[in-house]
């Protein structure tokens, strides 16, 4: 379905990957409401997943006027199958324990500010707004799950341990944001989207930056990586979160009054 | 709007009796006389009439002085006015929306086309001087300097309640997205601190 695309379906896809992502992330997210560690970190995540629905609303909305099949934003979001979902592996994974959740909303943070800084340079003007509205939202995200990370990675000898093994489990899911494929190839070329050689630099530098002062080791870049999501392969996990988020509106589809 | 028991402003928006239609139907200017001329509109009653707009989440504060209304427009027959939402995933935007209309049509304008603005991005230097100071008295400690990259790093935020300096961030998110939540050492008091975003 991907191949052979014509231009507007190109970025319709690429809006769709980068909706998807945050959709999906935040309904994991949201699994924690009610269940979080403590207060604080409940008012946290619930926040950080508003923000990343808000995102997501905005991806739709430009992505549903792109859309060869005119979906509204509303059916993009709920009445998809998961082989047309287009988002990275890494937000599907399981929120796990603490530390799973926290290293995976790291990994997700660093690239997400990354992309969303050099889209604000995009050539289209919708891209541009929308990043430059989130890309502040997303330094806060980043800010408070790279705090954690020091703290949790640096702190005792059980929590320095779970941390590690988080990183471990969850770095094979992360070739996945900093590689492109033709489609992407072929928006950078056009100017829409960043280089994402630039990208992976600026990941990179999060990363690092971030691992080693939580005296964490950091993993091999060239390690074995799955992939597949963006294409919208997914783990069997995604069929799971669609059923429960999508139950309601593929039960009353069109509904006006719920 | 119908939950607030009023009817609803939607409706006066919703029909448009000028444009072409050769149906028989009773005309806005038969109601308000001759729609050429332009109506007796200025900007300065509109905003002043959305200076009485509050924040729902903020109720002492106003969406002018949170920067929320970017601008007001006017042309013959319609009234814009341009809000931009401060955080992406704002759940207020659609009530905001609603009591805006809502307010406009009290008021006696009709005819009004809200729009939503992304760019620019909402930002927390748009908050007026009024505003700021209601934050205060709200309890609510306002945004602290201008932004910039160096907002995310912390920096000395006040009391509202007795002004001390020293004070700790307790969660990096609060009641709501664009707050933050610390606590003042000197009088104990926890308090809502509005992010520099």
């Amino acid at each position: 379905m991907i191949k052979n695309t014509k231009p507007v379906d190109t970025l319709f896809i690429y809006l769709l990957r980068l909706a998807d992502s945050n959709l999906i992330l935040s309904q994991r997210l949201c699994e924690l409401c009610g269940d979080a560690p403590s207060l604080e970190e409940e008012l946290a995540i619930s926040n950080v997943a508003l923000d990343l629905i808000g995102q997501a609303k905005n991806w739709y909305e430009y992505a549903s006027e792109l859309d060869p099949l005119k979906r509204t934003a509303d059916h993009l979001a709920f009445r998809r199958d998961a082989h047309e979902f287009y988002n990275v592996l890494l937000v599907e994974q399981k929120n796990g324990n603490f530390a799973e959740t926290i290293t995976r909303q790291f990994f997700f943070d660093a690239w997400h500010l990354s992309i969303l800084e050099s889209l604000q340079d995009s050539k289209d003007e919708r891209i541009k707004s929308i990043a430059s509205k989130a890309v502040k939202e997303v330094s806060y995200h980043l800010r408070r799950s790279s705090q954690w990370m020091i703290r949790l990675g640096d702190g005792t000898e059980l929590s320095h341990e779970k941390m590690q093994s988080a990183i471990n489990q969850l770095w094979r899911f992360t070739g996945e944001l900093i590689t492109s494929d033709h489609l992407e190839d072929a928006l950078e070329r056009d100017g829409l989207i960043p280089d994402p050689r630039k990208i992976f630099g600026l990941w990179k530098h999060s990363i690092e930056t971030v691992l080693s002062q939580a005296k964490l080791v950091n993993p091999d870049y060239d390690a074995w990586m799955y992939k597949g999501g963006k294409q919208g392969e997914h783990t069997e996990l995604l069929g799971f979160i669609l059923a429960e988020m999508q139950y309601l509106q593929r039960a009353y589809p069109d509904a006006k009054v719920w | 709007m119908q939950k607030y028991g009023r009817p609803s402003p939607k409706s006066l928006i919703d029909n448009t009796p000028y444009q072409n239609s050769t149906k028989k139907q009773i005309l806005a200017t038969d109601i308000l006389g001759d729609l050429s001329k332009p109506l007796e509109y200025d900007e300065t009653s509109i905003w002043q009439v959305l200076t009485q707009v509050q924040d729902p989440e903020i109720p002492t504060v106003s969406i002018v002085d949170l920067g929320i209304v970017r601008s007001v427009s006017l042309s013959l027959r319609q009234i814009s006015v341009e809000v931009t939402p401060t955080y992406s995933g704002c759940p207020a935007t659609d009530l905001i929306n609603d009591l805006i209309l809502e307010a406009l049509s009290h008021a006696g304008y009709w005819n009004i086309k809200i729009e939503q603005v992304l760019s620019p991005a909402w930002t927390s230097d748009f908050i007026t001087s009024t505003g700021r100071k209601k934050l205060v008295d709200a309890g609510i400690a306002p945004p602290k300097g201008l932004v910039s990259k160096s907002s995310l790093i912390d920096r000395e935020i006040s009391c509202p309640h007795c002004n001390s300096e020293n004070t700790r961030l307790l969660s990096e998110f609060g009641s709501t997205a664009c707050k933050a939540l610390y606590q003042c050492h000197d009088c104990r008091e926890a308090f809502d601190y509005f992010k520099c975003i």
